[in-house]
């Protein structure tokens, strides 16, 4: 494995070696210019880069995390995307996807990050426990921190694929029991880039390392640090149940003829309006669908500390703490007849204590309407 | 206190105060209602195709054209705290005077707890705005820029305008859209709240004191006690020349009522 990384070929000699046709690569990039946001007049550029690039290392690290983002990547749209990162940029560690392990594995990692210093590309899945020197997440015996820094040192950018990397994700949820963190807690000399969601769209990792590859540095970002391209719009921007929304139908219970009839989710707790991420155009599995397009209102997994915003299938989230969890509108409506209630009891102690100054500006006002001049 | 005193119309609120006011009303109403329609809109679901149906769209746009509404009419309030008369300027708002601290405890003290007012002193009768309701309003101008700068937020990423875009670094402090739209959602209650109570007080302090504190948010004017105000020139005069008629020698009580 780590042998096939000595010598760096291009993305096209080692798309062609890898048997797919001129036709399959310019249909690749096509696609992926797509998919990047560009203009078609984008394309050419796009596949000169990809014939003349040298291909860029990735290095993929898991920590706390169910795998489920490589579970998703594994999947993706275009057979080539999941090729190019996993057989051809470089599958000179990730632990698990690649053949070897145990210590030859260490030491391939070891020597293509000696070899690639400062050029690869560390692709981390999963949050960093920080809790007890970090002993809640160790590989190799040695902590989950360790590895990211020494990981980390050599890289040219660092893309946090998933949430739990990019927000600490649901280890990181409240109580957060193994403090964890994300990476851009550990590592702050590096540009990050984030691609978040649970699990994120394969599409976007390659379309990074892609757009690093065509103009040599990294996409623009958002501000919380996502790439514009995929993470610029609403869920609910693009979602194609939009139109119920504006019309004002609604499902109220999944078991429901709206809900089958696909009216919009949002009384059932959908973050579409406060989620950014790229499903509604995208999709996983091939494009088949979204959690909306299954049924399932969006629960913001692209979104920070989305796991704390419970319940996901009410529009507001509970407020942990005080006394019983209960929701804005509980508090709301306490405090609004808490104001009402103290304005009649004021109102009543206020005839009570103020009675003799009341009635003593009665007695004079109806003393001074009795002398009124004729 | 069986007396009867003598009471001055007075010009408190100016006309673009009063307008502001309720220009203001009108807008928390609008607002409040459409606010709740969007956080749990009813689902009038009927078998019309989304096509030929839009009313959720209209009341969110009436959200946003009030909202901006009640935001020029609050950019116009705070122009006005420079220009308008004493008792709209701002130095009302914030008790930073000694004065002004005292008038609070004097205010909780008669008013909100409902002690005996024992010594009736001239300067504690407020003109306009007592001070403690004076900093409730400004408690709750600070509660509106945080519901303003949300609601922006929220509309910035729809919006091609560079003004609520200029907002969008408040959901990115707050770490997304999620607590932005929370924050925004609470607020609202808070606002009722404070509706409730300082009609309340309003009518109160009617019922109580008599001098058209309901009235004067309509007319201006509220009546005070001869005392509190300054005689005017002509009126000092005339008492002059009606003294000089009567033979009587000339005295002007020229009181300093103003402390």
């Amino acid at each position: 494995m780590s042998n096939s990384s000595k010598k760096m070929k291009t993305y096209y000699e080692s798309i062609i070696e890898k048997g797919y046709s001129r036709r399959d690569f310019i249909k690749f990039t096509t696609y992926m210019t797509a998919f990047m946001g560009f203009e078609a007049s984008m394309i050419g550029q796009v596949t000169k880069a990809m014939e003349t690039k040298k291909r860029i290392p990735v290095i993929w690290v898991h920590f706390q995390e169910c795998t489920g983002c490589s579970e998703s990547f594994i999947r993706s749209d275009h057979p080539l995307v999941a090729d190019l990162i996993l057989d051809h940029i470089s599958l000179d560690y990730t632990e698990t996807l690649m053949a070897a392990s145990g210590h030859n594995a260490e030491e391939a990692k070891q020597e293509s990050m000696k070899e690639n210093y400062g050029n690869y590309i560390l692709v981390v899945e999963g949050a960093i426990p920080m809790k007890d020197d970090g002993v809640y997440c160790s590989i190799g015996g040695r902590t989950a921190i360790d590895i990211l820094k020494e990981s980390a040192a050599g890289a040219a950018a660092i893309l946090t694929f998933g949430s739990c990397s990019s927000w600490g994700g649901v280890q990181a949820a409240h109580p957060n029991p193994t403090g964890s963190v994300p990476v851009d807690a550990i590592i702050k000399d590096k540009p990050i880039i984030r691609v978040p969601g649970c699990p994120p769209i394969a599409e976007v990792m390659t379309g990074v390392v892609m757009h690093y590859a065509t103009f040599g540095r990294l996409p623009e970002l958002d501000s919380l640090g996502r790439p514009k391209q995929f993470y610029g719009k609403r869920v609910h921007d693009t979602c194609y149940r939009r139109p119920n929304f504006d019309a004002g139908l609604y499902a109220e219970s999944f078991d429901s003829q709206e809900a089958k009839d696909g009216y919009c989710l949002y009384k059932l707790g959908c973050r579409g309006p406060v989620s950014y991420n790229a499903c509604g155009s995208m999709g996983w599995n091939n494009g088949v669908s979204f959690p909306i397009k299954s049924g399932y209102p969006c629960i913001g997994c692209s979104e920070p500390d989305f796991w704390d915003n419970s319940p996901f299938t009410e529009r507001l989230m509970n407020i942990p703490g005080i006394g019983i969890e209960s929701s804005a509108d509980t508090i709301g409506k306490v405090t609004v007849g808490v104001a009402a209630g103290a304005a009649v009891v004021h109102a009543l102690a206020t005839n009570i204590a103020k009675k003799k100054e009341l009635r003593e500006a009665e007695e004079c006002g109806e003393e001074n309407e009795r002398n009124i001049k004729a | 206190m069986a007396t009867t005193f003598n009471f001055k119309r007075v010009y408190v609120w100016e006309l673009p105060v009063r307008l502001f006011h309720w220009v203001t009303v009108f807008s928390m109403l609008v607002l409040t209602i459409t606010g709740f329609i969007i956080a749990d809109p009813p689902a009038i679901n009927t078998n019309v195709e989304a096509t030929n149906s839009h009313w959720f769209g209209y009341v969110r746009a009436i959200h946003f054209i009030t909202a901006y509404l009640l935001i020029a009419n609050s950019i116009f309030r705070l122009y006005w705290a420079f220009a308008g008369n004493q008792f709209a300027n701002w130095r009302n708002f914030i008790p930073y005077t000694k004065k002004g601290l005292k008038n609070i405890f004097h205010v909780l003290k008669v008013d909100i707890f409902l002690m005996e007012d024992k010594e009736h002193k001239l300067h504690n009768i407020s003109i306009g705005h007592n001070y403690l309701a004076a900093f409730s309003y400004f408690i709750m101008a600070l509660f509106f820029i945080v519901q303003v700068v949300t609601g922006l937020a929220l509309i910035a990423d729809t919006s091609d305008w560079w003004f609520p875009n200029m907002f969008k670094w408040v959901s990115n402090m707050l770490g997304g859209d999620i607590l932005t739209r929370y924050i925004h959602h609470i607020l609202t209650w808070v606002f009722m709240a404070f509706a409730i109570i300082h009609v309340y007080l309003v009518l109160f302090h009617d019922y109580v004191e008599a001098r058209g504190e309901a009235s004067s948010m309509f007319s201006g004017f509220k009546f005070i006690r001869s005392e509190r105000v300054k005689e005017t020139e002509s009126e000092i005069i005339k008492r002059a020349t009606e003294q000089m008629r009567e033979g009587k020698t000339i005295e002007t009580d020229i009181e300093e009522t103003k402390e």
